[in-house]
């Protein structure tokens, strides 16, 4: 458990460095969704299984779609 | 210069942040409140779940507005891309046969499951909102395998209306019958069972077909509209 979490929590912050470090809007999008997928693997290692539920619904399905979906209406490179 | 200062900034902040953080007891007994939902709370509001008593029982005002927040949120989006030109699925790529097959599949199974997660919110885990995300999310692959896909308006529209005012007037109804807003005046029933609780089940379907209604909604006026 303390090794599993340990890696995960690695990966999830260099996601989250990632997130804000890339140009390429569309790979920041993909970048977040592993942050919240991760999280919600978390929370469920957490014995916290609603919140988990809700991390991967909302944050790593629903909101990643909302992203794209605007990122298609807007601009995809940051300036 | 500014970076430095930036970063120095950070660092103090972080630092603090970081001490602030070790003080606080996570984990520990030590608040009252806790303990006690945990020694009372099946008994007191009839749901397994505890976390569901304190969402939907407990802190029932907290989750009406939460509630309003993504309603206020789904306006939002509505405002922003109304007018807008709605394509009528032309100059779109069409979904490969393994996509629109796959989906036509779990369409139902994801349906099913979502209606599932809502209705056990107190007796497993999961609830109105995890419900309605999963059913939402079910839209969702509708419109990927379907480029050309719409959802009626209305009707979405009708279903949010509808859980909002549930909801609502359960609160209300808790306020003349038992005394307080959001009050559970309905009998609590045996622990464990699908039809106990109280008012849970009622409100947390009525959470879950207003936040699914509205998440499909928001999904459906981004991939609509050009």
């Amino acid at each position: 458990m303390t090794v599993l979490a340990t890696i995960l929590i690695a990966v999830m912050i260099a996601a989250a460095v990632a997130t804000s470090v890339f140009k390429d809007l569309m790979n920041a999008v993909i970048a977040c969704a592993a942050v919240s997928l991760i999280a919600s693997v978390l929370f469920y290692l957490l014995d916290a299984p609603d919140v988990a539920m809700a991390e991967a619904a909302i944050g790593a399905g629903l909101t990643t779609a909302i992203f794209v979906l605007a990122i298609r209406k807007t601009e995809r490179y940051e300036r | 210069m500014r970076r430095a200062a930036a970063l120095v900034l950070l660092a103090v902040l972080a630092t603090g942040l970081a001490f602030a953080l070790a003080a606080i007891p996570f984990g520990r007994d030590k608040i009252d409140v806790a303990n006690h939902y945990i020694r009372s709370g099946v008994q007191e509001t009839g749901a397994t779940n505890l976390v569901t008593s304190v969402v939907v029982n407990y802190r029932g005002l907290d989750t009406l507005g939460e509630v309003t927040v993504l309603f206020v949120g789904a306006i939002g989006v509505g405002v922003m891309l109304f007018g807008r030109p709605t394509h009528r699925g032309s100059g779109r790529e069409e979904a490969s046969i393994i996509v629109a097959t796959g989906s036509r599949l779990l369409f139902p199974l994801i349906l099913l499951f979502g209606i599932y997660v809502l209705l056990h919110g107190h007796l497993t885990p999961g609830g109105g909102f995890q419900g309605g995300a999963v059913i939402a999310s079910a839209f969702l692959l509708l419109y990927l395998a379907r480029p050309g896909q719409t959802l009626s308006r209305a009707k979405l529209g009708a279903a949010e209306a509808a859980g909002g005012l549930v909801f609502v007037l359960v609160g209300v109804l808790g306020l003349f019958v038992a005394g307080h807003f959001l009050q559970d005046f309905l009998p609590k029933g045996r622990p464990g069972v699908l039809l106990s609780a109280g008012v849970i089940p009622l409100v947390y379907v009525a959470i879950g077909v207003k936040v699914g209604s509205e998440l499909a909604r928001i999904i459906g006026d981004l991939m609509e509209t050009d």
